[in-house]
């Protein structure tokens, strides 16, 4: 029954969009100032009934209604209730339920808070928007229909896949699709303003704050993917450039370019056309990204149920959007020479350029490697594997002067900076961070020369974010941001560089020493929980201090479905994470045991919230 | 303008390379098989028969017949036990030794997994560690490889257990 | 005065490289089966991997290096038997030659249009 509702709401609101559309059309050329009430009047109904869609399907999966078939296939009546709610976006069908309940509602927002904006601009962002909310709404009703049932209706649902039964994982999706589904507001919006010839400062700073907040959820989803793979994998690592994870840093690179491209706007009404393009590659790759994992195309880790058909339909979709973008800017845009005006080479202007540069190629670098081997494979029928020694090769190297020009950046001011003849500042903050790289050295096993010259180039970048602080002219915001991102950076550094990690086979009983370490295993014991039965392991890890540390690890056997996982135990403090985490071998007796000692871990997610919070800062302060 | 035109014809024509590249994409098979890497010659390797513990030769087995077939399979392997009596069809019906490649397994289980579905196998030699199987290729249990015993290179490969289907396949690939 | 020393310091602790040597079989042994995809996994790598495949081809990887072969000949053995599908990092060759020049060439076209943009005024 409420399957039907839920179903029948979506047509309505694909009617809804059409009218929307042609409404909106029809009122391009009106000059009045008030926003046609009736096109508001048909965007809030269709925001309702995105609501009570997905309501719909809440409902179904909280009361675990199984004659629905996403509900039967994805929830079971033993999982807990906060799983039950998050299962309504961890498949297919329902995360794009999703996508299209935020893009609605961000539409919605959008004419809110353009209330005293040009009605042509605000319609022609509207009809863009509708297009695509079209093309998902046919998506979802063609090819991935949330609300199809199964008939007998079975008693008891398939369950979740334990391993996404995670709190970070439940609320990755909503949060990263936020950051995505912004983008697409960029997008109409960039389109609308360059139709209606009005890319300018003003512009720049009502689309500013959409870009700040996409980019602050896509920030915090990025991060919460990876806190999951580092606490739920058990691998040791929080980023392993597989695929999926790729295609959500690909918009953020792109993003981040904007970020910076879009106030150069404001501030100096130039990058016109750069802005644009960013605007729409941004939201190109959030659709790509889409594509890429639903169509099965690429071999993840994270899988999702694939079809073709539904990869045909994103496809077509993506490129119909892409084909359109271009040509609205092709007959609508300026002659770049008309407006554009060339920037001193001591400029904020060229400071931006420059950040830009290395976002394009970092994004260029995670592209590339993503989708080459699709390319290679259609034309020569070879499949390559592109893993993580490519990008590190790519990227690192590149790492160095980016962090050099990321140090100056910030201080360089509006067009026309000069250089001082000595800076004795920087020759001071040049020396104490080559020290600071000599201190971090001597204490260490490892040492090699480019590691040596990267983290003191990162220290370089930590020590000149700190002393921006004193100044004047750079805005809080940006202080913070740039600042955690130097921290970010330097703690993925060391964390990369003096990871330790033990991996041996053990039984009960063993003893081993690793490095300064010894590593006792305990024992074992048996228990069992609402939903799955454990296997607990007790390790004893015993520094060369004499300080222990007791670890509890387990081995989850959940009963639906019948899956077993390994919990990882985590001891986190200020400067170093500990964990353990062990598997079960085919003997029975054997255990796989896994010791992993990982520096500033938790620098990691503090510098990445404290990014995403001078992020928050901007939008607050841009909101205004 | 000219200009203009250029560069919009060339932008959109690599877009459509791209979309029908990306769509030619989408209907290949993204599971990775080596079924394909196949007529490789297979070097010869040292192990020991299964019941006697006796040193052989890869090279010396079976020097009258012209093809082998050499199944991979283990008593922990539930499709093992699945492929066993189409292996015992296949057996019966071929002028072709059938080799046994035990791999990882404890010889008590082995055994009884022999003396409870039936021994269809001319040979058996050991894999303790596996090495054996990465050396032909394999990925892991079960896998039957139709090989030229003259050459000694492999003529075809199946993943996972042998069906009707393949047996029929293989009978015609040997009556050639 | 003191400064002198120091940079003389940081020399040799840039060049030093420390290493202890039964440590360094267990390294080589991480480093090549982390580079390796076990095959029959979704996506994780040989040394992630608990399942048979990546044991044996941890074996595998022990023996070749005992028998004093380099990690490239050991990379070789497996491409012959698995395909290229196996190795992590790509090397350079007719295949991939566009997947690593495309980013370098990217990034120097993206120069030179910084450059073209910015004049130096004097």
């Amino acid at each position: 029954m409420i399957s039907h509702l839920g179903s029948y709401s979506l047509i309505f609101c694909t009617i809804f969009a059409f009218l929307i559309i042609l409404q909106s059309a029809k009122l391009i050329g009106n000059q009045s100032k008030i926003f046609p009430k009736k096109i508001y009047t048909i965007i809030t109904l269709q925001l309702f009934f995105v609501i009570f869609s997905f309501s719909c399907l809440l409902i179904a999966f909280v009361s675990s209604d199984f004659s629905n078939i996403t509900v039967y296939n994805n929830s079971h009546t033993e999982k807990p209730f906060f799983y039950k709610i998050s299962g309504v976006w961890g498949n297919h069908e329902g995360s794009l339920l999703l996508w299209l309940l935020v893009l609605v509602l961000f539409l919605f927002l959008f004419i809110l808070d353009t209330k005293n904006y040009d009605n042509k601009y605000k319609l022609l962002t509207v009809i863009f928007q509708e297009i695509i909310i079209l093309g998902f709404l046919l998506f979802i009703i063609i090819t991935s229909n949330p609300f199809d049932y199964i008939f007998p209706v079975p008693l008891e649902g398939l369950g979740l896949n334990p391993i996404l039964q995670d709190p970070a994982l439940a609320i990755h999706p909503p949060i990263l699709y936020i950051g995505y589904v912004g983008t697409s507001l960029i997008f109409s919006s960039s389109l609308a303003a360059v139709i209606n010839n009005t890319v300018n400062s003003e512009w720049a700073k009502q689309i500013k704050k959409w870009v700040f907040l996409s980019w602050i959820f896509l920030t915090l989803g990025i991060m919460l993917g990876s806190i999951w793979a580092y606490y739920e994998l058990g691998w040791g690592g929080f980023w392993f450039w597989d695929p999926v994870e790729n295609v959500s840093l690909m918009p953020w690179f792109c993003l981040t370019a904007l970020l910076h491209t879009i106030l150069v706007l404001e501030k100096r009404n130039a990058l016109k056309n750069w802005t644009i393009v960013l605007s729409i590659a941004t939201f190109s790759l959030s659709m790509s990204g889409t594509f890429l994992v639903r169509s099965g195309i690429l071999n993840s880790i994270h899988t999702f149920a694939n079809d073709p058909s539904r990869g045909v339909f994103i496809l077509t979709f993506l490129f119909f959007l892409i084909f359109l973008a271009i040509i609205v800017l092709f007959i609508y845009s300026e002659n770049d020479k008309k407006t554009s005006n060339n920037f001193n080479i001591l400029s904020k202007e060229t400071a931006v350029l420059v950040n830009n540069w290395f976002m394009m190629y970092f994004l260029s670098v995670v592209l590339i490697g993503t989708i080459y081997p699709i390319f290679l494979e259609v034309f020569t029928n070879e499949k390559i594997s592109v893993g993580p020694p490519f990008y590190q090769k790519l990227m690192i190297p590149f790492l160095i002067p980016f962090f050099i020009f990321m140090s100056f950046g910030p201080r360089v001011k509006w067009i026309n900076d000069k250089l001082k003849k000595i800076n004795y500042t920087q020759i001071i903050v040049f020396i104490s961070s080559l020290i600071i790289a000599y201190i971090i050295f001597t204490n260490s096993s490892v040492s090699y020369l480019f590691s040596s010259f990267l983290i003191a180039a990162s220290i370089f970048l930590v020590l000149n974010s700190l002393r921006d602080f004193f100044s004047k002219s750079i805005q809080i915001p940006q202080k913070i941001s740039h600042f955690s991102f130097s921290i970010l950076i330097l703690s993925i550094l060391l964390n990369g560089i003096y990871s330790e990690e033990f991996n041996s086979n053990m039984k009960v009983g063993d003893e081993l020493k690793f490095i300064d370490k010894t590593i006792k295993f305990k024992g074992i014991n048996f228990d069992e929980k609402d939903n799955y039965k454990l296997l607990r392991g007790d390790f004893e890890v015993i520094d060369s201090g004499k300080n222990t540390l007791n670890f509890n690890p387990e081995i989850r056997i959940y009963n639906q479905p019948v899956i077993s996982t390994s919990e990882a135990d985590i001891k986190t403090n200020l400067f170093n994470d500990n964990f353990i985490v062990f598997t079960l071998l085919k003997d029975n007796e054997i255990f796989n045991v896994r010791y992993q000692h990982k520096p500033f871990m938790i620098w990691i997610w503090i510098s990445i919230i404290m990014l995403a919070f001078g992020g928050t800062l901007a939008v607050i302060k841009y909101g205004k | 303008m000219v200009n203009k035109k250029i560069k919009l014809f060339l932008i959109l024509s690599s877009l459509i390379f791209i979309f029908f590249t990306f769509y030619l994409g989408l209907n290949k098979n993204n599971y990775y098989t080596t079924e394909n890497i196949v007529y490789k010659k297979i070097e010869n390797f040292e192990s020991y028969e299964f019941f006697s513990n006796k040193k052989i030769n890869f090279k010396n087995i079976s020097p009258d017949k012209k093809y082998i077939i050499l199944n991979i399979w283990s008593s922990w392997c539930l499709p093992c036990r699945k492929e066993h009596k189409n292996l015992t069809e296949l057996r019966e019906n071929i002028e072709a030794d059938l080799i046994g490649l035990n791999y990882k397994d404890k010889f008590e289980n082995a055994k009884s997994f022999l003396s409870e579905l039936g021994n269809p196998y001319d040979i058996i030699i050991k894999d303790k560690n596996g090495l054996i199987s990465i050396e032909i290729g394999a990925y892991g249990v079960p896998e039957t490889y139709l090989i030229n015993n003259i050459n000694k290179k492999i003529i075809k490969k199946y993943l996972g257990p042998i069906n009707e289907e393949n047996i029929k396949e293989i009978q015609s690939l040997v009556n050639q | 005065m003191n400064n002198k020393f120091n940079i003389v310091y940081l020399l040799i602790f840039f060049i030093f490289i420390n290493y202890s040597f039964a440590d360094e079989k267990i390294k080589r042994i991480d480093k090549v089966s982390k580079n390796l995809r076990c095959l029959i996994c979704q996506g994780q790598s040989v040394y992630d991997s608990q399942s048979e495949f990546a044991l044996s081809i941890r074996d595998l990887i022990i023996k070749k290096i005992d028998e004093g072969q380099t990690d490239e000949e050991i990379y070789d053995y497996l491409k012959v038997k698995y395909g290229d599908w196996i190795i992590y990092d790509p090397k350079l060759d007719k295949n991939t030659i566009l997947l690593w020049s495309i980013p370098l060439i990217l990034f120097i076209f993206g120069g030179l249009l910084i450059f073209r943009k910015v004049i130096i005024i004097k």
